[in-house]
This record gives C-alpha cells, sequence and structure tokens, in this order.
C-alpha cells in the first residue's frame, strides 16, 4: 500500500470550492480578515480560473435587480422568485442576495469584466433582471480578484485538493478533510468555520447522450453534489431537495436560448408551427395562482412544452429566422437593416461561443446558419443547483434585519447564511430556498455568508476541536478503494471485470439507471409515483452497501469514487423528499402520477430533511412557507 | 475525442513550470503522457467541450473535435485568446458556407493580473454584524442611477 502523508492546515476561515461563489466569499473574507488578523483558506479541486459552472464563461449577467435606477424594487424581485417556485421560497435569503447582487456586478466591472453599453453609456439588458457581457473570461477575472484579495490579506489557496467529508465535533463545523489529485497527501483543514460552496449536482440522473456525449450536460459534469455530501453528511438540515432544476435549452449541445427568447423574442413552435404556450394555455388553470403570472414560471413554460412532446407534436422548434426577420423588417432602410443583421448574426454565436461552444460546433456541422432555419430545442436531463430556477440546498438562518415578527423565530438562528450546524456556512449552489441568484447572486451570497463566518469566527475564538482518532478512521475510509483495487486486481486478466469491486464509472451508471427509471428521469418523460419511488429507494440502498467495495486505480480515479458517493446522498435526499411531498407542485420538473394535483392547503411548505450519520437514518421535517413581502 | 491533442504541435509544456492543460482542466481530463511527453484527454465522454486547454495551450495543440455520438463530422471551431480578445474561427460541414470569424473582446481596463479586490469603493462601516458589505453603499450606485443608495436596503 502508498504510503501517504498527511498534511495539517490551520486556519481561521475555510472557504470549500473555486467558483463565483467561493470566490466572492474569498473576496469579502479576505478584507474583514486583513482588519481583525484572522487567516482565511480557500482549497479547489481545479484550478480557480477555470473551476465552477462558469469555466466555460457566460454571455449574460442573469441577476442584476438595478435597484438605484429606481425601476425595480426588492419587492420585485421577490414577487419574481416566489412565483417562479410556485409559492416555494425564502424571502429573507432571496431579498438579501438581491440588496447586495448590485455591488458585486459592479465590482466585476471594476476589474475588468466588459458590460455592454448602449450609446448613452447605460447597460444593456437582456430582460428586466440580465444585463449582456463578453464573458469569456468571466470566471478568470473574477477569480483573479479573490487570489489577490487572499494574497493581499495573508491568505492562502490550494488547487487541486478534494474535500470528501466535513470535520464534525459537537454539533461544530470543525474543517474539512479531503486528498490531494496530484500527490499521495492528505489534507486536514482545521478551521474555527467553514464556508460551503462546492457547486450543484450534475449526472445524479442519466443524461440523454449516449456515448462520447455524455459530459455534455447543461450544468458542468464536474459539479458532482459535493456540497450536497458536505452538508448531509455533517448533519445539516436540508431543504428543496425534491426540487430539481431541468431547463429547455437547444437539443443535444445544449445552448443558451435565454437570448433568443429575451433579446430577440423568438417564437418556440411544435413541428406544425402551433405556439404550445397559447394552445395549451388551458392547462395554466390548473396551476393556479402561479400558472398565469407574468413571466410564467420556468417549469410551467416546460410542461406546457413536454404535453406536445408527449403528444407526439416533436421536434419542437426555435423559430430563429423569424426573429431576426422580424427585428431587420423594422429597420425601413435597407443599409441599416443589413448592418443590424450583421451585428445580430455576430450576436447569437457570441452567445454560444461565450458559454456553450459545443452549440456553435453542433450548428457548424449541421449547415445551421439561424437567419435560414429554425433549431431544435429540448428539456435537458435534471440537476440539482440552488441557483437559476433551481432551489435545492442546506436550509439557512436568514440575516436578522429582514425578518418580521412572524419569521423570525423560524428563520434565523444568530448568523447570515449559516446552515443549522454551528460554524458551517453556505453559498451559491449549496444554499436552499433562494432560487435565481446565478453567477453574480452567487457571488453576492458568498460575500454575505463570508462576513457573516468572520463575525462567527470574532464570537467563537476558541480553537477546534478535531478528534485525531476521528480523522485517522477517515483518512483510512477515504484512500479504502485505492486498496481495494491493489488487492484485487491480480484476482482476474481484465481490471475492469472483478467480483470483488466496483469502479467508480459503473458505480455512477447504476445511480443514474435506478433514479432515470423510478425518480422521474429523461427516459421516464420524468414522471413517478410512490411505488416507484419506494422501489428506486430499495435499489439505491444495495448500491449504498456496495460504496464500501468502490475500487480506484489512480488518485484520479479516487476523485470519481468518492464524486460518485457525493451524487448517491443527493439522489437518496432526492427520492425521500419527494416521496414526502404527497402533491405535483413543478410539473415542468417532475409529476407524481399518484398525486397529480398541487395541494397548497397542505403542501404550501418546506419539505426540509436531516440525515444522521451515526445511525444513518433520515428525519423528514415539514416547515412553513412564511411570506414577508405579503 | 471532444480535446485532442496534435502531437507534432505539443511538447509537453517542457519550457514551463507545470502542464497547461494538465493544470487549467476542471474536470482532470488532461494529463501528460511522461513517456511521449505528449498530453493527452484520459475520459473524452466526461469532458464538457469547455475549451480551457485550448484557451490555454501555448502551442494551439488542441483542439476540439465535436461529439461523435451525435455531431456530424466536418466542421469546426476553433479559437486564439490573446490577452484582451478572443478570436473564433468556424468553419461548417457544408464548404460551401463560408467560414466565420468573430472577435470579440474579453477584458476591458485592467490588465492581466491586477484587479485590485478592496480600492474601488469606500466602505461605510467598520461593524461586523451589519448588513453592510466590503464597498457598501457607495458600491450599489452607479453615475446613470436616478436613485441614490445611502445604506443597504431593507424589504
Amino acid at each position: 500500500m502508498t504510503q501517504f502523508e498527511t498534511v495539517t492546515i490551520d486556519t481561521d476561515l475555510l472557504i470549500c470550492g473555486g467558483g463565483m461563489a467561493a470566490c466572492g466569499a474569498a473576496v469579502e473574507a479576505s478584507y474583514w480578515a486583513k482588519q481583525h488578523g484572522l487567516k482565511v483558506t480557500l482549497v479547489d479541486k481545479a484550478a480557480m480560473d477555470r473551476s465552477g459552472a462558469v469555466a466555460m464563461g457566460l454571455s449574460a449577467i442573469n441577476q442584476y435587480v438595478d435597484l438605484n435606477s429606481g425601476n425595480n424594487t426588492l419587492k420585485d424581485y421577490c414577487d419574481y422568485v416566489r412565483n417562479d417556485l410556485m409559492g416555494i421560497t425564502r424571502e429573507d435569503l432571496v431579498a438579501n442576495i438581491a440588496r447586495h447582487v448590485d455591488s458585486t456586478v459592479h465590482l466585476f466591472e471594476k476589474w475588468g469584466l466588459p458590460i455592454w453599453k448602449d450609446k448613452d453609456g447605460n447597460y444593456v439588458h437582456e430582460g428586466r433582471w440580465q444585463l449582456m457581457i463578453n464573458g469569456e473570461s468571466y470566471k478568470v477575472i473574477v477569480a483573479e480578484a479573490a487570489k489577490n484579495a487572499l494574497a493581499e490579506a495573508g491568505g492562502q489557496y490550494f488547487e487541486r485538493v478534494f474535500i470528501t467529508h466535513p470535520l464534525v465535533e459537537d454539533g461544530r463545523c470543525v474543517g474539512a478533510i479531503g486528498f490531494s489529485v496530484r500527490e499521495n497527501k492528505v489534507y486536514v483543514f482545521r478551521a474555527k468555520a467553514t464556508l460551503v460552496a462546492m457547486g450543484g449536482a450534475v449526472h445524479v440522473f442519466k443524461p440523454r447522450s449516449t456515448g462520447e456525449g455524455f459530459g455534455r450536460s447543461w450544468y458542468p459534469p464536474f459539479n458532482s453534489g459535493a456540497s450536497a455530501f458536505f452538508t448531509i453528511y455533517g448533519g445539516a438540515e436540508m431543504t428543496c431537495q425534491e426540487v430539481r432544476f431541468i431547463p429547455v435549452r437547444f437539443k443535444d449541445a445544449y445552448g443558451p436560448v435565454g437570448a433568443w427568447f429575451l433579446l430577440f423574442k423568438a417564437m418556440a413552435t411544435n413541428a406544425q408551427g402551433g405556439n404550445y404556450m397559447k394552445e395549451n394555455a388551458a392547462e395554466l388553470d390548473k396551476w393556479q395562482p402561479y400558472g398565469k403570472v407574468k413571466p410564467a414560471p420556468a417549469n410551467i413554460r416546460n410542461w406546457l412544452m413536454m404535453l406536445d412532446v408527449m403528444e407526439g407534436k416533436s421536434p419542437i422548434y426555435m423559430q430563429t429566422a423569424a426573429a431576426i426577420k422580424q427585428i431587420a423588417d423594422a429597420i425601413p432602410d435597407e443599409k441599416d437593416a443589413n448592418k443590424k443583421l450583421k451585428e445580430l448574426e455576430a450576436e447569437a454565436w457570441e452567445d454560444f461561443l461565450d458559454m456553450t461552444i459545443s452549440q456553435a460546433i453542433l450548428w457548424a456541422a449541421t449547415n445551421t446558419e439561424p437567419e435560414k432555419k429554425p433549431s431544435e430545442i429540448m428539456a435537458c436531463d435534471p440537476y440539482f443547483i440552488g441557483s437559476h430556477s433551481g432551489a435545492s440546498g442546506a436550509w439557512l438562518s436568514g440575516p436578522e434585519d429582514l425578518q418580521t415578527a412572524q419569521t423570525k423565530s423560524e428563520y434565523f438562528w444568530g448568523y447570515a447564511h449559516m446552515t443549522t450546524v454551528s460554524g458551517m456556512f453556505a453559498a451559491g449552489d449549496a444554499s436552499g430556498a433562494s432560487s435565481h441568484k446565478f453567477s453574480s447572486g452567487s457571488h453576492a451570497e458568498g460575500r454575505i455568508a463570508a462576513k457573516a463566518a468572520i463575525a462567527y469566527i470574532k464570537d467563537h475564538p476558541e480553537a477546534p476541536k478535531v478528534d485525531p482518532a476521528k480523522v485517522q478512521a477517515l483518512q483510512a475510509e477515504i484512500l479504502k478503494p485505492l486498496e481495494t483495487f491493489t488487492t484485487h486486481k491480480g484476482a482476474t486478466t481484465d481490471p475492469d471485470i472483478n467480483p470483488n469491486y466496483i469502479r467508480p464509472k459503473q458505480f455512477m451508471y447504476r445511480l443514474q439507471k435506478i433514479m432515470d427509471e423510478y425518480a422521474g428521469g429523461v427516459s421516464s418523460q420524468f414522471k413517478t409515483s410512490d411505488k416507484l419511488l419506494e422501489r428506486g429507494m430499495e435499489l439505491l440502498a444495495f448500491l449504498k452497501e456496495d460504496q464500501a467495495h468502490l475500487a480506484a486505480e489512480t488518485l484520479h480515479e479516487l476523485m470519481r469514487c468518492w464524486e460518485n458517493v457525493h451524487r448517491m446522498y443527493q439522489a437518496d435526499a432526492h427520492m425521500r423528499s419527494i416521496l414526502f411531498r404527497e402533491e405535483t407542485r413543478w410539473p415542468g420538473y417532475y409529476f407524481r402520477s399518484d398525486k397529480p394535483s398541487m395541494d397548497n392547503e397542505n403542501w404550501l411548505a418546506f419539505c426540509n430533511c436531516k440525515y444522521n450519520p451515526e445511525t444513518g437514518e433520515w428525519q423528514m421535517i415539514k416547515r412553513p412557507v412564511k411570506y414577508i413581502t405579503q | 475525442m471532444p480535446s485532442y491533442v496534435i502531437p507534432d504541435k505539443c511538447d509537453g509544456c517542457k519550457a514551463l513550470d507545470k502542464t497547461a492543460c494538465q493544470y487549467i482542466c476542471p474536470n482532470d481530463l488532461m494529463v501528460l503522457d511522461k513517456q511521449t511527453m505528449k498530453a493527452y484527454n484520459q475520459d473524452p465522454a466526461m469532458c464538457w467541450e469547455c475549451y480551457s486547454c485550448v484557451k490555454i495551450c501555448p502551442n494551439q495543440a488542441i483542439e476540439v473535435r465535436g461529439y461523435a455520438d451525435f455531431v456530424p463530422m466536418g466542421a469546426s471551431v476553433t479559437a486564439m485568446r490573446s490577452s484582451e480578445d478572443i478570436m473564433w474561427t468556424l468553419q461548417f460541414r457544408d464548404k460551401t458556407i463560408k467560414p466565420k470569424r468573430f472577435k470579440f473582446p474579453h477584458r476591458r481596463g485592467v490588465q492581466e493580473g491586477k484587479a485590485a479586490p478592496f480600492t474601488h469603493y469606500p466602505t461605510g462601516d467598520a461593524d461586523l454584524k451589519s448588513p453592510t458589505l466590503m464597498g457598501e453603499p457607495a458600491s450599489l450606485n452607479t453615475e446613470r442611477g436616478k436613485i441614490k443608495i445611502d445604506k443597504v436596503l431593507t424589504l
């Protein structure tokens, strides 16, 4: 057995993750830590310049509330988010992010991010809340500011160190443990507070692709459930674990549709040219009071499209050519119109090249010129994210100053954006019930949580107590797949087929098949039921037992082992929560055929859950939805 | 293979302290074969086609071939990234369609490495328990806004 060195790092604040939320946390924490003589440490499984969901870049900033213009209020944003999530949202968290996000966007511009401006110097809006950017290097720029902040405050960052488990003692989070994916080292971080920002979970469900395109998920395949596992296994209460996000995107390569819908005002139709949003409008009555709000909730738009798909009216098309023609036709002068067409063409391609280059390849490979013919769109596979129109994540304390007399006892316990585990904070895709934060709001939430974590550290200055015996046991558990492989590899002539172990790729396929067929994945048209879920959970229990037989040949494969364990816990929480909520509330995300309608009387409530790592038992908890704006 | 390495161009980043593509890949896919001193993608089916390796390669030795299970052959999208702009060249499968070339900015006004995290706006108070984040409330405003926000808003 190869020997591993154990490296112990002591810090005041530990930031787990390197994406938008973690970078926001690094900047804000460093600012306050510098003044108070504290140390901040960030640990990332990849390289910060290109880690997280914004690795490729983005063509828009999707949350800019523009409060300073006087056109929008915090209440407007809360209304938008509450309706989009069919009433299930924490307005205190949503408003907290919304009141800080503009400041974060203004900082991005100061750090060098090109934001589109019109001839009068105003930002170009894609939609009411969205700004257009030249965002190829969005993440590089944001990471640069984070690294510079850490350097100025005497902090540290580690890249290519993969965090597997939280360290929790007596109900307090005291750090994290993981390993280097480059050298034989286990890392133990001992921290007074820990901020979880390791992204969402992709590849819990089977994607549509079958071969090489497996990695072309809409959200990145390296978002592998680390945040969910960390908070679940640390004993934190979780929320909205039943809410998965299924975006509708250009088919197969999953290129963005936002610019086409919002900026170019394109229409989506079925194969016969029918507008499903109009033709299926009667369905909206079933999902009131949310069905008829404008804009229609994302899951309801999905649902009206899926109805057409289920009726055999596919393919569904984005009418790109008609949209471009309409814009050009509105310009009377032919020369001006041609110039505008050229601009639109560049904008359309940049939209892909900034954030989903595969879509540009697919259009080029299918000879698609968007001004000449329409393009197919389709619902992706289910993802777990705390942002966008998703909501899954840890259950957090809100800020004190946004509570009302009615909400304070439920939604506030001392530090903004802290989980129910003392000293464990969460932001971005790790935090639940605060949807529509996107890249900019995730950065803002990282900042909010970081400042609160620094305040927590000042109030709790005692050194974290970490039990060395527990760390040793965890280290052995973390490295076990390497040992399993070494011990048993000689038993067969093919290292992939061995009755003594399972390799992480097959383990992931097994998880995905269970979720796809029993929990409402792509091949079941997102439909499930109590009986299907119960059977799925039986099969998941076998998988959980087989975790003990995971095998890894290399450090890379060891990371894959733990990524898939992380995904499995997300899957477990998901199935239990769908089963617990006895209704269908987001028909375009999942449909419970045994409970086919929405039940506002009983289920306008949060479905929370909590895992006990000692016993392996789950507790399901119903918590009231309490609004602040109404 | 989604990203693939052209052997004649890859020099294994011998002159650098680390292999650039291996350093940057967000999914830990690019590895250097120490025998041949050439890099390769160790698990193409886990590739997001994010082009991070393509953009960082000092020798332009990495390109992307669309996922073979759903992308027809013959098209290409290549990237050339400089310190402030990125240039894209798109070749269609049908070679009678004129290739497209676009140049977009990706950074403006701040030299690479020089993003100053703390100094753009004054911070209103030093109270760790207040909702005021670094640079607020000044950073909540733009010069063109109609409203002047002088403290962090509440509902």
